[in-house]
């Protein structure tokens, strides 16, 4: 996906930064958050957060207690906002919970089935239930299960079902009446190496089909990476970080790490008559940002032309671990 | 989501009403129980007293049907008040007897693997749901108790005459409220018990205690404290007492209809806010 037609847009306090935000980028946000708060109890699981982001897939990121599923919750209208709004595709999520919940497809962290079911019975009541009518909703309960990978095994109940099964019939069933909006609580949860990367590709899919845009909750770092075009990092209840991954892998691509043999000063100063800036390291090794019109060809090019050779050439890559690390790290919870 | 093509596709068609979806759960859960033969058996043996009571009532006026009996009397059924509570108690037992085969298998299991979460996230609320689960409950039960009743009120107004439809219309009336606030009341225990205990086994033999042991307990009330008010606890009781008053059937009665009537509404209120607290899409964790 290329950069000038993403939509992707948030923003923090102040909101103005949001609205200006949104109004460059043209999209209209799918999930709207303005200074949302949620109490379960005496304790205040979400504070204030406000962020609006119109992506196709937004990944949901942090520790355990950061507030995710509470975030999930309120917006399936489960519980209550104390303060603040929230409004999914426009609509409200307090006056029209049943229009947002219409547009919606959810997969739960937990186990969530009805044991003595066929799993092809099951999704049609969920589907029928979302308001296909009888006949569509059988055809699609047997397409979504032959899509995830059940077709097989759609006549046996559901309480037979391995863990790696029960996971792809949730996320059957969330996609059976076609929602515009999916959300993923922990969709590898429990998964072993081939079933997880099977879920990571349909997620990947269902992305790229572009019927749908997908929220994905985890605190596995590399299924969002895989999976998601935006993140957002929340801790104790806040929103810590945003991070569109596009272009932070764009910015990544700039930025080299180099180990040479050879007179690492003329190659630095060759560089940086290309117009890169050259941060000189220990034992020969380069730290190098490139210029616009620089490429790696240039590289090796000034490289050959200085009599230098080149022993190791990265890319640095600030992975989401190091995004995520850093956001952990800010210690008052907040940006 | 093509099956040939193996992509995933979204969905534009056309959607039902939203006021019809509870009736999905209906459906549902009444081709699940139709798959019990226990339950299907005992349903049609619940017709089995209707049956004769029609057949009775058919006789009582073509007495020259028996003639070859060499008999010769005059009609051996009074149809009036008594009659129908006959009727109603008969009937009241086999409906009891049969939420306790269905009752406890509709709520909890979706609430012993977590199902509610995906009932309560599409576009159906929680009073739809519970809804949807009553009706599962009140439809099988009228088809045995108000519609057979109704039937035989009808069959006696046409053999009788129009004029004796006219003078007993309130008969009509009463077999329907009499069965209704039975439905309900057992409707909503059965929902309660199932909501609160996952094991049906376990929640049918609560709702047989619930009904005996209250029973018992009431009369251990009133003896220690020799009142009547223990009766306040007997179900069965409190329903019989609003039945001889709708059918017009006097006599000395433990409690005033009034109480009945109140003592019914309290049960069933709190069984709905039993049921109500159970029915969440998603519990909080403290």
């Amino acid at each position: 996906m290329s950069h000038s037609n993403r939509s992707a847009a948030i923003a923090f306090e102040p909101q103005n930064d949001a609205r200006s935000v949104l109004a460059a980028s043209g999209a209209s946000p799918v999930i709207e958050l303005r200074g949302l708060s949620v109490r379960l109890g005496k304790r205040e699981v979400l504070r204030d957060v406000t962020c609006s982001f119109s992506g196709r897939t937004i990944g949901l990121l942090g520790p355990n207690g950061a507030g995710k599923s509470t975030l999930i919750n309120t917006l399936l209208g489960f519980w209550p906002a104390s303060a603040g709004s929230a409004r999914i595709f426009g609509s409200d999520i307090r006056s029209e919970a049943k229009k947002i919940r219409a547009l919606i497809g959810y997969m739960p962290e937990n186990d969530a089935f009805i044991s003595n079911m066929t799993a092809v019975s099951f999704i049609r009541l969920m589907a029928e239930l979302s308001g296909l009518p009888s006949e569509m909703a059988l055809e699609r309960a047997h397409e979504a299960l032959f899509y995830v990978g059940l077709g097989e095994a759609r006549y046996r109940k559901l309480g037979a079902y391995s863990l790696g099964m029960k996971q792809l019939a949730k996320l059957a069933q969330a996609i059976a009446h076609g929602p515009k909006l999916l959300i993923l609580d922990e969709p590898t949860n429990g998964l072993d190496p081939p079933a997880r990367q099977r879920m990571i590709r349909l997620v990947r899919e269902m992305r790229d089909s572009r019927e749908m845009h997908i929220v994905l909750c985890s605190h596995l770092l590399r299924d969002v990476e895989e999976t998601c075009e935006e993140v957002v990092i929340l801790k104790q209840g806040r929103v810590v970080h945003y991070a569109n991954l596009e272009d932070e892998r764009r910015l990544n691509r700039r930025f080299l790490e180099l180990e040479v043999q050879g007179d690492a000063n003329l190659f630095a100063e060759a560089a940086e008559s290309l117009g890169c800036e050259c941060a000189p390291g220990a034992l020969n090794r380069l730290k190098l940002v490139l210029a616009e019109s620089v490429e790696i060809a240039d590289i090796y090019r000034i490289a050959a032309e200085q009599n230098v050779q080149l022993r190791r050439l990265n890319f640095r890559r600030d992975t989401l671990e190091d995004i995520f690390l850093k956001a952990m790290e800010n210690r008052d919870g907040r940006l | 989501m093509a099956v040939y093509k193996r992509a995933y596709r979204g969905y534009a068609g056309a959607l039902t009403p939203a006021w019809s979806r509870f009736l999905v759960l209906y459906r549902f859960a009444r081709s699940s129980q139709s798959r019990s033969k226990i339950q299907t058996v005992f349903f049609v043996l619940c017709f089995f007293f209707p049956l004769l009571c029609l057949l009775g009532i058919y006789a009582n006026y073509h007495l020259s049907a028996f003639a070859f009996l060499g008999r010769r009397a005059g009609p051996f059924l009074n149809i009036d008040g008594s009659f129908f509570l006959v009727y109603l108690s008969v009937q009241s037992g086999l409906s009891f007897i049969l939420t306790a085969f269905v009752g406890p298998g509709l709520v909890s299991p979706d609430l012993a693997n977590g199902a509610l979460t995906l009932y309560l996230c599409r576009p159906l609320s929680r009073t739809e749901y519970v809804l949807g689960k009553i009706s599962v409950l009140v439809i099988t039960l009228s088809w045995i108790t108000w519609v057979p009743g109704l039937v035989l009120f009808f069959v006696q107004a046409s053999l009788s005459g129009w004029q004796w439809m006219t003078d007993n219309i309130w008969l009509a009336n009463a077999i329907l409220w009499g069965s209704f606030i039975w439905i309900l009341l057992l409707a909503m225990l059965a929902l309660a018990l199932s909501a609160w205990i996952k094991w049906r086994i376990a929640a049918g033999a609560l709702l047989l205690a619930t009904f005996f042991v209250g029973a018992g307990f009431a009369q251990a009330v009133n003896a220690v404290l020799r009142t009547k008010q223990g009766y306040l606890l007997d179900i069965s009781r409190l329903v019989s007492i609003i039945w001889q008053d709708l059918l017009r059937q006097g006599g000395d009665q433990p409690l005033p209809v009034t109480e009945a009537w109140i003592a019914v509404l309290v049960l069933a209120g709190l069984c709905l806010l039993l049921l109500m607290r159970k029915v969440k899409a998603a519990e909080v964790i403290r």
